[in-house]
């Protein structure tokens, strides 16, 4: 790629090796979580403690996809607020209708 | 090319034949061109189509509500057997063209108008844009919307006739509906795609291709109202989305999301699974329903801001002020939703908490009202027919905003809950609120679109006529309400003891509905016929300073002759000292 | 004549092109929708009297196959996009390639997945916890397959731009590819909820 092309993008451009060293960690360390999210589960933990343990390794790894794969951990701030604004409309989302009717299902049994 | 950004790169080619548009044909010029122009005037004009077929709808539907049970005279044989035997509506009938009425209006004709109309025709002129940062995208929209479109009339071709269910298609009624609700969820399916696609536009666009020297806080009002419904649309509508899939599911491959066990119908219960809960479709509904309702509002409040400074002839009072309100709103929006289900049996702890977002969210809408009002206040006021429409919204949306404190309070919800007053209130605030916002951006944008202006003899009797008709069809409803008729009763309340005495005012409010129609006649002949013989307009014939004025009127494909920068903020009108009484906004 | 600005060229202000915008702003609206999903789930399995285990109903093995398939397509396509960036257009033919071909085996042990269900007499109308397990994986396929269009696109016919505008290239090739990780992603949260809680 030229120096044009190169400054062109904007972005991390010519240190692309540096990226693919981290890709190729990021890559066994989604493997090595993997392998650890379905040995964990193995062990039927109490629900609610699966569930969690469940979820928290579920978001590292979510978490390692968006930073690296997806460069969040490098982006821009516009970037930023469009995300933080839809996660904070994704937790209402979650939460409120949990708050509100959590308790009135199987009414009609 | 030193740093990036700093000069436009030579370019790719663009296969959209910008560079030739004297090549394209009428089919790639007119009616599958990716210019924002042509897609914003093709919203705009199905917009108003659709708005004029939801408004007969309505119209057939007030003869029931005034006369319950007499034929209606000649229409009524020609609607066939099943619907009008005799000319006698039928309760199935009127559930129908109730339903669709309101999706019609809702997600057919405000919407598309206000934001697929005005938006992509105003929005890149006023920024100084030469088109959408998206011009295919935007083609794009516009086509899915017009299949969700004829997706939603084809419904009423099918056996069993349109969904019956209510706008708002609640289970479990909705999953136990005729083919026609499963016509309506794969057509809201089709508007929800052209309208995140829509959204993505109009947020890249405003961020990314507004001129030099056009900062965040030089934004015509206009402009922002745009950004923020744009996101309204784009985090509020997936979720209904997800709903339409899962009450599709329902429909289709017998599943329970929506379904409770041990469900009686007509006397049988369900073999189905069970273990669903109607409720679930409410709050997914109206996660993204009440955000819709700000949608529907803010760009007509983006028109009116537009129009009053414009014929007051100074700057709007209190711009910051309603930008902050503007996000404020957008934020809030999302978190006030389930005022709309006060009646499920949540806790009191979670009413109050809706009840104190909605009061919350009064606030932001009082204080736009507010500085709109304000800034009439020692102007200089010219009453252009786009001025009248604008001065006529004031009051309306006043009402209108006003007689939904009773609705957002948990408790007084309780004996008007789905009642008439209900559909006053949210009336008010769209038909003679938004409505008129959007009348008002027709007469006002006109000129930009076709370089002539529209007649001001036939946009005051359209303007005078429709507001007082207007007012005696929506103001009587709050009565009837009160007096407690029910929303959704085929007969307007006419079995009901209780309601005998306010059953007139139904044949007040349809003769108020029958005059308004009487009213458009001359709006619609001046639409089409000023196109041919209104006054020539110049490039600027309201003496505004916002950037679309700069354009040639109509104007070219790329919009401007040269590209275009601000020099200033938005409203620079009555400078002290200046040669004018404007300053545009785009002259050094 | 005006053309589209920052297309291909960063605004200087953002720091951003036009493109890597518009997907991120499409990601948050598949946020939101996925988000919907994931609240239905929640809400209907709190209310409901009982609920199986996932690895009681569905398969693990196949699903962890399934995992492991996604997360290399993940890294086949980052690594298609830094072939475009070091310049290398054969490297990227064969890791988009790549990429596409775990794509397709994805689908394909879904496909025996669904298959095995239907066999066995399992269908979303079953009970809730298929209901749910069907649509959610039901829609997240069909994300597969959409993003799989898209990359065999850049693939093949749209790989011309390659030759005439490089840089435009690059960047389109990097915002598929941020749908298509978003696609991984969300299969990270989908794989655990279902199958293993």
């Amino acid at each position: 790629m030229t120096s044009d092309q190169a400054a062109l993008t904007g972005d991390h451009a010519v240190d692309i090796d540096k990226h693919v060293k981290v890709y190729i960690v990021v890559f066994v360390a989604l493997m090595a979580l993997t392998l650890i999210t379905v040995a964990v589960s193995y062990l039927h933990l109490p629900t609610k403690t699966a569930i969690a343990l469940a979820l928290f390794i579920a978001t590292i790894k979510g978490s390692l996809v968006a930073c690296y794969f997806m460069h969040l951990i490098s982006e821009k701030k516009l970037i930023y607020v469009v995300l933080l604004i839809t996660v904070i409309k994704f937790a209402a989302l979650l939460a409120l209708p949990a708050f509100t009717h959590g308790n009135s299902y199987g009414i009609f049994e | 090319m030193s740093h990036p950004g700093a000069t436009a790169p030579p370019t790719p080619h663009v296969p959209h034949g910008s560079h030739h548009e004297e090549e394209l044909g009428f089919w790639r010029k007119y009616v599958f061109s990716v210019d924002h122009k042509v897609i914003g005037i093709q919203y705009a004009i199905t917009g108003m189509l659709f708005l004029l077929f939801g408004f007969s709808l309505m119209m057939l539907m007030r003869w029931q509500l005034a006369y319950p049970g007499s034929a209606l005279p000649l229409l009524g044989s020609m609607l066939g057997e099943v619907r009008m035997p005799g000319g006698i509506m039928q309760p199935d009938f009127y559930n129908e063209l109730g339903a669709m009425h309101g999706t019609i209006m809702v997600f057919l004709g405000v919407v598309p108008l206000a934001v697929g109309g005005f938006g992509n025709f105003v929005v890149p002129l006023q920024i100084g844009a030469p088109d959408m940062a998206f011009p295919r995208l935007n083609m794009a929209s516009y086509w899915f919307f017009f299949l969700g479109g004829v997706t939603m009339l084809a419904s009423f071709f099918v056996p069993g006739g349109a969904a019956q269910g209510g706008w708002t298609s609640y289970p479990p009624l909705a999953i136990l509906l005729g083919t026609g609700q499963t016509w309506w969820l794969i057509g809201m399916i089709f508007l929800i795609t052209s309208s995140l696609l829509g959204a993505i536009n109009f947020i890249t666009t405003t961020i990314q291709l507004r001129a030099k020297g056009l900062t965040y806080f030089r934004f015509p009002f206009f402009v922002w109202a745009q950004f923020v419904t744009a996101f309204l649309l784009l985090l509020a509508f997936p979720p209904l989305e997800a709903a339409a899939v899962l009450q599709l599911m329902d429909r289709l491959a017998g599943t329970s999301f929506f379904l409770p066990t041990g469900l009686v119908v007509s006397g049988q219960v369900l073999t189905n699974a069970g273990g669903g809960n109607p409720i679930l479709w409410q709050h997914l509904f109206w996660f993204l329903a009440h955000p819709e309702v700000y949608v529907l509002i803010l760009p007509g409040m983006g028109i009116v801001a537009e129009i009053v400074a414009n014929n007051t002839r100074k700057p709007l009072w209190g711009y910051r002020p309603m930008v902050y309100s503007l996000l404020f709103l957008g934020f809030m929006s999302f978190i006030v939703w389930a005022h709309h289900m006060f009646m499920t049996g949540m806790g009191t702890g979670m009413a109050a908490f809706f009840q104190t977002t909605t009061m919350i969210i009064s606030i932001p809408s009082v204080v736009i009202l507010t500085a709109l009002i304000m800034s009439l206040w020692g102007g200089s006021i010219r009453f252009t027919t786009p001025m009248l429409f604008a001065l006529g919204f004031l009051p309306m949306f006043g009402i209108g905003g006003l007689t939904g404190l009773p609705l957002g309070f948990n408790i007084s919800d309780i004996p008007l809950h789905d009642t008439y007053y209900v559909i006053g209130h949210f009336h008010y605030v769209v038909a003679p609120g938004t409505i008129f916002a959007l009348f008002a951006g027709v007469y006002y944008w006109y000129p930009k679109a076709t370089g002539r202006l529209m007649n001001e003899t036939l946009g005051r009797i359209h303007f005078f006529g429709s507001f007082v008709c207007m007012n005696v069809i929506f103001m009587p409803m709050f009565f009837i309400g009160l007096a407690g008729v029910s929303r959704r009763l085929f007969d307007g309340g006419a079995s009901y003891a209780f309601a005998q005495p306010v059953l007139h005012l139904n044949v007040v409010s349809s003769w108020g509905a029958w005059i308004l129609a009487l009213f458009q006649i001359p709006f619609i002949f001046n639409f089409f016929w000023s196109a041919w013989k209104g006054a020539k307009a110049g490039d600027n014939p309201w003496d505004a300073t916002t950037i679309e004025w700069a354009a040639p009127s109509p104007p070219p494909h790329g919009n401007f002759l040269k590209a275009p920068e601000a020099y200033r903020g938005p409203y620079e009108y009555s400078v002290p000292g200046a040669a004018k009484d404007f300053t545009p906004q785009y002259e050094a | 004549m005006m053309e589209i600005p920052y297309t291909v060229a960063v605004r200087r202000d953002t720091g951003l092109t036009n493109g890597k915008i518009g997907i991120w702003l499409f990601l948050a609206s598949e946020v939101m929708l996925f988000g919907a999903l994931f609240a239905s789930y929640i809400l209907i399995r709190a209310g409901a009297p009982s609920w199986p285990r996932g690895d009681s109903i569905l398969n693990v093995p196949l699903a962890t196959f399934n995992t492991i398939v996604l997360i290399s397509s993940s890294i086949t396509m980052v690594m298609a996009w830094a072939s475009l960036m070091r310049g290398r257009f054969g490297t990227f033919r064969i890791y988009m390639g790549g990429t596409i071909l775990l794509g397709f085996v994805f689908l394909v042990v879904k496909y025996f997945e669904y298959s095995h269900k239907f066999h066995d007499g399992l269908f979303p109308s079953s009970n809730n916890f298929l209901a749910i397990y069907f649509t959610l994986t039901g829609l997240h396929m069909l994300h597969v397959l959409g993003g799989m269009a898209v990359n065999a696109y850049f693939w093949g016919p749209g790989a011309k731009l390659w030759k005439t505008n490089p840089v435009w290239f690059t960047n389109r090739v990097e915002n598929s590819g941020l749908f298509w990780h978003f696609v991984d992603l969300v299969w990270i949260f989908l794989f655990p909820t279902l199958y293993l809680l």
